[in-house]
Formats: C-alpha cells, sequence, structure tokens
C-alpha cells in the first residue's frame, strides 16, 4: 500500500483521537468548574441569600443513601461470601485457610466495601441524576431557575454532592460490615470457626487506617459520581435519545473514573 | 394602549436594546438589532420559524451575552450587572416559557411559592396565601395541589404564569403563549394578558408567531425576520406595511426556495445543516 494512502487511511483515526482527546479535556474542565461552583455556594450562599437548602440535602440523602442501603448490604455480603469462598480455596494449597480472615477483612475495608458501594451508587443514583437533570434541561426548567434568579449549580449540583459526602461514607461502612459477615458465613461452613471468634479475628487483623482508607476514598469517589452525573445532566441536548445517551454516558464514565481513581489510591497508600 | 405612540416620544424606554449581534459559528442570528420597549406597553415580537425571535428574548432574559451591542433594562446594561445585581434584576422580571418549565417533581402551589422561598423570609402561611392570591389571577384556583402532570396545556401555561407573577414582576415576557392551544384556550390567555398588563400595570414582552394573537394583544409590534428587525410599529401600521416580506408573513404565504439537492448534500456531509 502506497505511503499516501497509508497516510490518508490514519488521518480519520488520528483527528477522533484528537477530538476525544480535546473532549475529554473539556468535560473535565467542566467539571472541575460545577465543583468550584458548587463549594462556592455551599460555603458562600448564605451571603448571597442563596443558601443550599437542608431540606433538599436530606431528600438526596434518602434518595442516594437510604434506599440505596439494601442492594449495597446484599451485594456486599454476597462479595464477602464470594471472596472467602475463593481465598479457602486458594490458600487450601499452601495449608493457610486460616489466613482468609485478615485477607478478607483487610481487602475489604481498604478496597471492596468502598467499590461495590460506588458502582452501586454510580449505577443507581448516578444514572438517575444525570436523567432528572437531564430532562430539566430539555424542559427549560433549568432557564426557569436562572430567570428565578436561583443558581442552577447550588439548586441542583451543591445537595447532591453534600448528600453524597454524607452518604457515602455510611454506606460504605455498612457494605464492609456485611462483606465481613458473608466472609463469616462462610468461614464458619467450611473452617467451622465461630462467629464470635471470626469477630475478634477481623478485629484484630485489622488497623484503623485500613478502614480510614476505604472512608477517604468513599469521599473522592462521591464526588466523582456527583459531578459526572451532574455534568452530563447539563450536557444532555437532543430529546429522548440524547437523554438515553447521556445517562447511559453518565453510568460508564462514573464507573470508569471510580476504577481509575481507585488504582491511584491503592497505588499510592498501599505501595 | 392607544397613547403608546405617544408615551415612546417623551419617556426613557424600560428595555433599551442598541446593536445586539450574535453568531452561533460562522452564522449570524441576530443583526442590528435595535429596539425600544416603554413601560406599561405590550410589545410582541414578532416572526415566522427561525427569524430569531426566540433568541433575542433569551438575551432580553439574560440567559446569554450578546458578541456585540447592548442590553438596557431599567437603566442599566444586563450584562455587566454582578451576581447581586442580577438576583435583583431577576427578581423585577417573569418568564412564561413555551411549555411552561414548571417542575414537575412539585405541586402547582409549590411551583408558584418556589421564587418566595427562595427570595424572602416569608412564612409557609403567609406563602400559601400569596400562591394562592396569583392561582386565583389565572383562574386556577383549587389546583394548588395536583402536579404539573396532572394539568392541561392551558392551565400549565396559566400555572407557569402565576408562577411569573408571584414576585410582582415590573416586566412580564411571554415565550409562544398561545403555542400549542386550542383557538378558545388561547385567545383566554390573551384576555388574561391585557387584564395582567391593566390590573398590574406590568410591561409585557410577547414572543409569538400566532398573529391573530398579537394583533389582539399588542401596543406595538416588531417584526423579525432572518435576524434583522423589518420594521417596529402599531398594529395598523404592521398591517399596513409594504414591505414585501412583512406581507408574506401576514399572508402566510412561503418564499419560493429552489433547493439544489446536490448543494443540500454536500452541506450535510461537511455539517453545515
Amino acid at each position: 500500500m502506497p505511503v499516501n494512502q497509508q497516510a490518508s487511511l490514519m488521518r480519520p483515526a488520528i483527528e477522533m483521537l484528537g477530538r476525544k482527546f480535546v473532549e475529554t479535556i473539556q468535560n473535565v474542565g467542566y467539571s472541575a468548574a460545577l465543583f468550584a461552583e458548587s463549594l462556592f455556594w455551599i460555603v458562600c450562599g448564605r451571603w448571597f441569600h442563596q443558601k443550599v437548602q437542608i431540606s433538599a440535602v436530606f431528600e438526596e440523602m434518602m434518595n442516594i443513601g437510604v434506599k440505596a442501603a439494601p442492594i449495597v448490604a446484599i451485594l456486599a455480603f454476597a462479595n464477602g461470601a464470594m471472596m472467602a469462598i475463593q481465598g479457602i480455596y486458594t490458600l487450601e494449597d499452601f495449608g493457610a485457610q486460616s489466613q482468609i480472615i485478615p485477607a478478607v477483612a483487610m481487602s475489604v475495608t481498604r478496597e471492596f466495601g468502598v467499590l461495590i458501594t460506588s458502582i452501586v451508587v454510580a449505577g443507581r443514583s448516578g444514572a438517575a441524576i444525570a436523567a432528572r437533570i437531564g430532562t430539566m434541561n430539555m424542559a427549560q426548567e433549568i432557564d426557569a431557575l436562572r430567570v428565578m434568579g436561583i443558581a442552577p449549580v447550588r439548586y441542583l449540583v451543591s445537595p447532591v454532592l453534600l448528600a453524597m459526602l454524607v452518604v457515602m461514607p455510611m454506606l460504605t461502612i455498612l457494605a464492609d460490615v456485611m462483606a465481613i459477615l458473608g466472609g463469616g458465613v462462610i468461614t464458619g461452613m467450611e473452617l467451622h470457626i465461630a462467629m464470635p471468634v471470626y469477630i475478634d479475628r477481623v478485629l484484630l487483623a485489622l488497623a484503623p487506617f485500613d478502614i480510614a482508607q476505604g472512608l477517604i476514598k468513599s469521599l473522592v469517589f462521591g464526588t466523582l459520581i456527583a459531578l459526572v452525573a451532574t455534568s452530563n445532566g447539563f450536557s444532555a441536548t437532543g430529546g429522548a435519545e440524547g437523554l438515553g445517551k447521556a445517562t447511559t454516558r453518565s453510568v460508564v464514565m462514573c464507573i470508569a473514573a471510580i476504577v481509575i481513581a481507585d488504582m491511584i489510591f491503592t497505588f499510592f497508600l498501599t505501595l | 394602549m392607544n397613547n403608546a405612540k405617544l408615551q415612546t416620544e417623551s419617556v426613557t424606554p424600560i428595555i433599551q436594546v442598541r446593536g445586539l449581534e450574535t453568531w452561533y459559528g460562522e452564522h449570524k442570528i441576530l443583526e442590528a438589532v435595535n429596539l425600544d420597549v416603554f413601560a406599561g406597553e405590550i410589545m410582541v415580537i414578532m416572526g415566522g420559524s427561525g427569524s430569531g425571535k426566540s433568541t433575542l428574548l433569551r438575551y432580553l432574559l439574560g440567559l446569554h451575552k450578546p458578541d456585540k451591542g447592548s442590553i438596557n433594562i431599567f437603566g442599566k446594561d444586563i450584562h455587566s450587572l454582578n451576581s447581586k445585581q442580577q438576583i435583583e434584576y431577576r427578581k423585577k422580571i417573569g418568564v412564561s416559557f413555551q411549555g411552561g418549565a414548571l417542575f414537575n417533581s412539585m405541586t402547582v402551589g409549590e411551583n408558584v411559592r418556589m421564587p418566595l422561598r427562595e427570595h424572602t423570609a416569608l412564612d409557609e402561611n403567609t406563602m400559601r396565601i400569596m400562591s394562592r392570591m396569583k392561582l386565583e389571577v389565572v383562574n386556577l384556583a383549587g389546583y394548588e395541589n395536583l402536579t404539573p402532570a396532572q394539568l392541561s396545556g392551558g392551565m400549565v401555561k396559566r400555572a407557569a404564569l402565576a408562577r411569573a407573577l408571584v414576585m410582582d414582576p415590573k416586566i412580564l415576557f411571554f415565550d409562544e403563549p398561545s403555542a400549542g392551544l386550542d383557538p378558545v384556550v388561547a385567545a383566554d390567555l390573551d384576555n388574561l394578558i391585557l387584564n395582567l398588563r391593566d390590573a398590574m400595570q406590568v410591561t409585557v414582552v410577547v414572543v409569538t408567531h400566532e398573529l391573530e394573537s398579537a394583533f389582539k394583544i399588542a401596543d406595538r409590534i416588531t417584526v423579525l425576520d432572518r435576524g434583522h428587525i423589518l420594521m417596529t410599529g402599531t398594529v395598523d401600521e404592521v398591517r399596513n406595511s409594504e414591505n414585501s416580506r412583512i406581507q408574506n408573513l401576514l399572508t402566510r404565504t412561503a418564499e419560493e426556495q429552489v433547493i439544489d439537492a446536490d448543494d443540500y448534500l454536500q452541506r450535510l456531509t461537511e455539517g453545515a445543516v
């Protein structure tokens, strides 16, 4: 194939790559601006007679946190049980099955509790928030807020951000407890270790930093979910199809952001 | 308002647009728009689809910053206001959007009370009384506990009008108030606009393409075409205009346009359409 022809074939791919890169930078910039404005209204809203309504924060906490608690608990329990099953099976070769207890405790509190929680919240609330703001955008409700002198970011983003910062650590603690319980049930069945003994050994194995690591991550992941979901909602255009795309994009971007941020965190906090 | 013309010669306009221009990419949407609206009058901005009238309204509401020109409302350039001044400006205007733009998660009463809740320190009872009064003004008394989804199209527009009125604005903006309504409901809404102007002494700016409605309510009409103002005048002046484009609009005659299919496809692939 002639060099000219190869170059002309590669050009669209390179152009697309460039466009995507610029788009990504724009999205990150937009989310950062949204974060800064949201913090501004949380801190300074009172002076502009635009304080963040506490009732709106509680409503978001109910939607994001309380209503997600059952599914987070079930999935975390199942995840803890699976980790125990796989761990016992793997450690059997080394005759170290009892080491499954610190392994489950540490991996759950440092990693999997917060990860399960974040993925559930991203799928559930991330999609709902993007869809809600997108619908409002298309129905001119956001314009209506602006002409009423109500800052849309203060009204729509700040309560979500505050609610995420409160409920994500709580859900993470719930997920940690349920996953450890799930591991305990399997350990009891397979290794005949009683639950009180199991819990004692879990508490012995855990250091405060293990739990803190998960909680710090939950704050970061909650912020990411709030910003990605709201920014996708604000940029939704093109009717029902556009709304569907924005919702899907929101979930995919939330989960991608969580996993990448988790990798970076784990690298710096563990190694 | 029969003495509108007299007023225009002696009073400073409440809305003053000078040299407004704006582009969308390479495409000019509004060009050299000059407009004066006087206190207490009903100004109708009329034009066909794509004439730029809704865009002009968005600039008047301060939702976008123009590329060129200025918009002075209440004697101040609305695009040079700081955050606090912008909030104060927006407390003085009310807007009824084309689709109503009511918040679907709230009841009609909550929608109407929203500006009060955000901008005043009134207690809940007072806010309820005020919202009921505004709902009575638009003939929606007793509907405050329904959600927007439970209302007809005409009722949604009237509820949106009640919300626009709740802060007792000085200027009311309407975007296509008759769009999607049957003639009887549209006529009711026109009467309501006239009554409101007389009762509350508000200035009204209406964007519409409905000729019947425009001629019924307008003190003056601005005719917009492809981003240019063709003329501003009284209803009779517009009716008797000899401008062929205005006559086309009034007689609903489409201009003959020969569309070159190859040219259209070429523009489509270049993303220009």
